[in-house]
């Protein structure tokens, strides 16, 4: 069992939450403007490491938001947790 | 050694003093017309293939640990082929036949059990989708059989049927469909593949894939570097970071899913039985323990064990179908990686990249797909094109528009 710390509720068993899948995936701003393969990779391409990734997570069964987290793949420790809109925290700020 | 009765007989004379290893521990040399990456079932089944029907046999296949190590050893060893879209009905039927003559192909036992498969219905609407997949296979050639209620009772009378929620209204029963010694299909393609003289290659992790002008030209792993004309990559599970050392970026993320094993009893199920109100699927090994699963745990994972939360629903499942197997005790459970793509349907192709070629994302039904997966993956590495059967498992399919989404739930890895 994962123990997840919401950013608004504390520390919650994994069962409430939900995973969303791979974080900081951006949305073409002008979708009519980009090409199927570039649209594909928005839409069904991953990074998918083995170690740190980063994802957003639902804390369904508890206040409903979401939040971003910093999980390794391999060992499924948590690392950071940290609010929607953020940057990822272990990459220098572009 | 040929396996026969007379081998038996001798050998039994002999005090079984005469028994060989089942294949070659080869060393790695230094190049190769054809490599594989990944010893499990699919990269086995494909080497067997291009030697048996391409006539290549300067082939090798590279497994990181030992062979057989991942998912082809953590399944729940169902064969079936109840599908229901065209560009996955013949390709799983070929599977379906491939078992059926496997044992003679590979002259090795490998416990196929046409036993049947089972797929139950709890309402109306779900009568009605069974009914018009049954007609998809029949008008495919594949057997199917809509059972009422009291026919499924005289099956499997054990079942819950007057669940309060889910009664069990009937099912849809593919009577070819069982299971398979999953483990002694690794051996058995790995002794033919290397009687045909393919060498398997243990303990080789590859760590690069080397490319010149867009083509690839070999490998680096971890007993050096191995020059190869083509390189095909079956290596499910971990096919995103394979594929990233060519540069390459996947539709797939990598999920944990876990199998149970119960303690051994005496014979009670005779079939492979899965609950149509949620996700559990549940056969007996001949051993006695029964073989049951469920659901994906719900984020990626390359961790190869699983959480107590998958666990709980995986069994609430089971008690909902088969209350009376609450009493029995859980002896081992454990988790295998699933390549999940984003349609729920696999990648049988080429690549951008010359000379390389992708098996892949095959979620959670890769084992009953190993013989026609490494059939096809063989014509399509030996002649440099898909065949008719892999032509709709196409790695560009993600921009084009033409995903298999054969569950109809959609485009997400947690919907299938």
């Amino acid at each position: 069992m994962l123990l997840i710390t919401c950013p608004y509720c504390g520390a919650r068993p994994e069962s409430e939450f939900r995973c969303g899948g791979e974080a900081h995936i951006a949305r073409p701003p002008q979708p009519g403007n980009v090409d199927d393969t570039a649209w594909a990779d928005y839409l069904f391409y991953r990074t998918n490491p083995k170690g740190v990734h980063a994802e957003r997570w639902l804390h369904a069964h508890g206040c409903q938001r979401w939040f971003n987290m910093l999980r390794d793949t391999a060992s499924d420790q948590v690392i950071g947790i940290y609010a929607m809109g953020k940057s990822r925290p272990d990459r220098p700020k572009t | 050694m040929r396996y026969s009765i007379l081998s038996v007989l001798s050998q039994a004379l002999q005090g079984n003093t005469g028994w060989k290893p089942v294949w070659r521990d080869a060393e790695l040399k230094p190049a190769y017309d054809i490599v594989i990456v990944g010893g499990g079932g699919h990269g086995l089944a494909t080497a067997f293939y291009l030697a048996k029907e391409h006539g290549l046999t300067n082939v090798a296949v590279l497994e990181k640990g030992w062979l057989g190590s991942g998912n082809v050893g953590r399944n729940t060893t169902i064969i079936r082929s109840n599908y229901l879209l065209p560009g996955n009905i013949p390709f799983y039927e070929w599977s379906m036949k491939l078992w059926e003559g496997l044992e003679q192909d590979l002259n090795y036992n490998a416990m196929v059990s046409q036993r049947g498969v089972l797929n139950l219905y709890h309402s109306d609407v779900q009568r009605d989708a069974y009914a018009r997949r049954g007609n998809a296979m029949r008008l495919h050639g594949v057997d199917a059989d809509l059972l009422d209620r009291e026919q499924v009772k005289a099956l499997v009378p054990y079942l819950d049927f007057d669940n309060a929620r889910f009664p069990i209204q009937g099912g849809l029963m593919q009577r070819r469909g069982g299971t398979v010694r999953h483990d002694a299909v690794a051996w058995g393609y790995a002794r033919a593949a290397d009687q045909r003289g393919v060498d398997i290659v243990q303990n080789c992790e590859v760590t690069g894939i080397r490319l010149e002008g867009g083509r690839v030209v070999g490998l680096d792993t971890a007993k050096g570097f191995v020059r190869a004309g083509k390189v095909g990559l079956a290596c499910a599970g971990n096919s995103s970071r394979v594929a990233a050392l060519a540069g390459l970026r996947l539709p797939i993320e990598s999920h944990v899913l876990q199998a149970f094993v119960s303690e051994g009893i005496k014979p009670l199920i005779d079939t492979v039985i899965t609950f149509g109100a949620g996700h559990f699927y549940i056969s007996q090994s001949d051993k006695g323990g029964l073989v049951f699963g469920g659901d994906i745990d719900g984020y990626n994972s390359y961790a190869q064990r699983g959480n107590l939360p998958a666990v709980e629903d995986v069994c609430e499942s089971g008690m909902a179908l088969m209350p009376m197997i609450g009493r029995l005790r859980l002896l081992r459970s454990w988790g295998g990686l699933m390549d999940m793509s984003m349609d729920g349907s696999p990648i049988i192709d080429k690549t951008p990249i010359e000379g390389l070629y992708l098996n892949a994302g095959w979620c959670y039904g890769g084992f009953k797909a190993t013989p026609a997966s490494g059939w096809c993956f063989a014509h399509t590495i030996a002649r440099d094109e898909p065949h008719t059967l892999n032509a709709a498992y196409r790695l560009d399919r993600f921009a084009t528009g033409h995903l298999i989404d054969e569950k109809g739930a959609g485009a997400q890895p947690n919907l299938h």
